[in-house]
């Protein structure tokens, strides 16, 4: 079953007196399950496509679709929708609310989508230890180190089982062990969730924890590797 | 409505977020609602001060006449109604005061000078409720009934005379036929008024000694009635109007005084004149405070955005914080405003300036009036105006695209 199909996605920025293109035909099919790495240097297209894909950015031309559901031409209201109910984000930095505790930023998602206190407070503890942040639940983000910051990311992104994780640099500010950690953590929910994770990275560590490393350059896909994980 | 409790939680924490900034802006919000109910306390006061003044000096809440009487005001245009004959119509209808008096222009000369004043021949019982005259505080002594043949003047009125208790001044009026009607009377007693221009204008007589100088009979020249609010005179006016004929003129207080009438009404006005105008000065630095809170927060909007959170929320989130500063502010500034206006409500001495403000029918005294309604308004008006004033950054936050904000840089 698809989880991602994007068609013949073009995006032009206009950086001064030139035209970047960001996405450049480009054509991807991701499986529901599938853990996915976009790589790409630095103004490659990976972000801007990960973006498209999460409804953050409507592309000039081409198709979105996420499972059965075309995308770019949705509403803001219907985007926001469908990021709630079905996608998780894990952005490079700045992640987390600074006025709300490590608990409330897990609840946050979940209060949105309008779901009781008693089971968001459940939900939130159960998924605050399965990220082994036991004990910093009530700890603001200027509180806790970037790992930890980072892993209440996490478990916001998938306290709700979404069907897909979308992450942008998610190891860029961690040290190793604790992208180590991270990654095992995202592998363990692929395997054991079913959950696909679409992941920016032109980190190799984090490359070698896919499934299929999709390498972009200039706003184009120029290699696309299925692999076995680590 | 499910939102409310994440967004008002969203609010309070970014309102704290930066306290300083929140204390600089919620200090400037409490001075300003206490300025507003402060000075309309103020202003209510003398205003009020002012009506009750006029209403004891003048008409009562309700007033009858000969209708001819108010161009004219002597004892030819009087009510041709015996005092016996007035007293079976209205002892029975159960006001809180009435009295009929003798009214009318007169001279007052003592063997230095003359003075043109306000004659009132009236009976002291009936008139202790309308009198602004304290009876108690009268020096020498006041009227004791209708048929005393003293004259109490004003202190001030005295010493422009060149006169003293104990000492004879003569009055001169005119009768019914136009003659001059005259008789000499020994100063019983000075009495004091809030307003000194009282002092000069009224002196008081027996109302039969009145009515037997001027050769009227039994007669006066008005009727006054008291009834328990000034503000609402019309269940008096309507109990007159029934037991009155038509031959007579039945007033409300602010018909017969239009100048203070007409400060009611400005008043009501003024208030909400005032409560705007210190708000369009606070409302610079509301506005100011909530575009600095969106800016500094951009990200953490886009953020927001990102994870699902609709525009309409982001709105909301704004403008719930812009009604918790203002609501806060205006918890502090109403509480302010009472705890220093209570220990004033025995008056504030203003006679240093009580010339200048005699001007205007005030007294020395001011005496700071609270009204919940004054205050209720400037609640409301805040509240909602804070409510327009913060619409714009709460709109220019609701905008912000997701990827464009969670990119900027901070």
């Amino acid at each position: 079953m698809t989880a991602v199909r994007c068609v013949d996605l073009c995006k032009t920025y206009r950086q001064g007196d030139q035209d970047i293109k960001a996405l450049d035909h480009v054509s991807v099919e991701i499986e529901q399950g599938g853990f996915v790495c976009l790589s790409a240097p630095s103004g490659g297209g990976k972000t801007t496509l990960l973006n498209a894909i999460g409804g953050l950015d409507i592309p000039d031309s081409g198709e979105v679709w996420i499972g059965e559901q075309r995308i770019d031409q949705m509403s803001k209201g219907e985007l926001a929708d469908l990021r709630l109910s079905s996608i998780g984000f894990v952005f490079q930095a700045y992640n987390l609310i600074p006025v709300l505790t490590a608990q409330e930023n897990v609840e946050f998602v979940m209060q949105v989508q309008g779901i009781v206190a008693t089971v968001r407070r459940e939900k939130s503890l159960a998924i605050l230890q399965e990220v082994g942040l036991q004990g910093l639940e009530n700890r603001r983000p200027a509180e806790m180190s970037g790992g930890q910051q980072q892993r209440v990311a996490v478990a916001r992104a998938i306290v709700s089982r979404p069907a897909l994780v979308l992450a942008d640099e998610p190891t860029a500010n961690l040290d190793s062990k604790t992208s180590d950690e991270l990654m095992e953590l995202f592998t363990e929910l692929n395997e054991h969730h079913n959950t696909t994770f679409v992941i920016a990275t032109h980190d190799q560590r984090v490359m070698g924890y896919a499934k299929r490393v999709i390498r972009m350059l200039d706003g184009r896909i120029v290699e696309d590797i299925r692999q076995h994980a680590a | 409505m499910r939102m409310l409790p994440v967004l008002s939680r969203l609010a309070w924490r970014y309102l704290w977020r930066n306290h300083r900034r929140t204390i600089i802006m919620l200090s400037a919000i409490v001075i300003g609602v206490w300025a507003m109910i402060f000075m309309t306390a103020l202003t209510r006061g003398m205003v009020d001060q002012m009506i009750k003044d006029g209403i004891s000096v003048m008409p009562g809440h309700v007033q009858v006449h000969n209708p001819r009487f108010l161009d004219d005001p002597s004892v030819t245009n009087r009510i041709a109604i015996g005092d016996e004959q007035l007293a079976r119509k209205f002892d029975p209808a159960g006001f809180r005061a009435w009295a009929s008096r003798v009214k009318v222009p007169a001279v007052i000369t003592s063997e230095r000078e003359s003075r043109g004043v306000t004659l009132l021949g009236i009976d002291p019982a009936a008139e202790r409720e309308f009198s602004f005259v304290s009876y108690d505080e009268v020096e020498g002594r006041f009227l004791e009934g209708v048929d005393d043949n003293g004259i109490v003047i004003g202190r001030k009125l005295a010493g422009t005379l060149d006169t003293e208790v104990g000492k004879r001044v003569v009055l001169m009026s005119q009768d019914p036929d136009n003659e001059i009607a005259d008789r000499g009377f020994r100063v019983v007693g000075l009495f004091k008024a809030n307003m000194p221009a009282f002092e000069e204008a009224y002196v008081f007589i027996g109302k039969k000694a009145a009515q037997k100088m001027l050769r009227i009979g039994d007669t006066t020249t008005e009727i006054v009635f008291l009834g328990d609010d000034y503000r609402n005179v019309e269940p008096t006016y309507e109990t007159v109007s029934a037991v009155v004929d038509s031959t007579l003129e039945v007033r409300r207080w602010h018909e017969v005084d239009t100048y203070l009438g007409t400060m009611m009404k400005v008043m009501d006005g003024f208030v909400l004149i005032w409560v705007v105008v210190i708000f369009l000065a606070l409302s610079f630095g509301l506005v100011n405070t909530l575009v600095m809170a969106v800016f500094e927060r951009v990200r953490e909007i886009g953020l927001m955005l990102a994870l699902g959170m609709k525009p309409a929320s982001i709105l909301g989130q704004i403008i719930i914080e812009s009604m918790m500063l203002l609501a806060v502010g205006l918890a502090i500034g109403d509480l302010l405003a009472w705890a220093t206006i209570q220990p004033l409500q025995d008056g504030i001495d203003i006679s240093v300036v009580a010339e200048g403000m005699e001007m205007m029918g005030a007294s020395s005294v001011l005496y700071p009036k609270l009204y919940w309604n004054d205050m209720l308004l400037a609640n409301v008006v805040v509240l909602i105006l804070g409510f327009l004033a913060s619409l714009s950054p709460a709109w220019r936050a609701s905008r912000y695209e997701p990827v464009e904000a969670i990119a900027k840089v901070g």
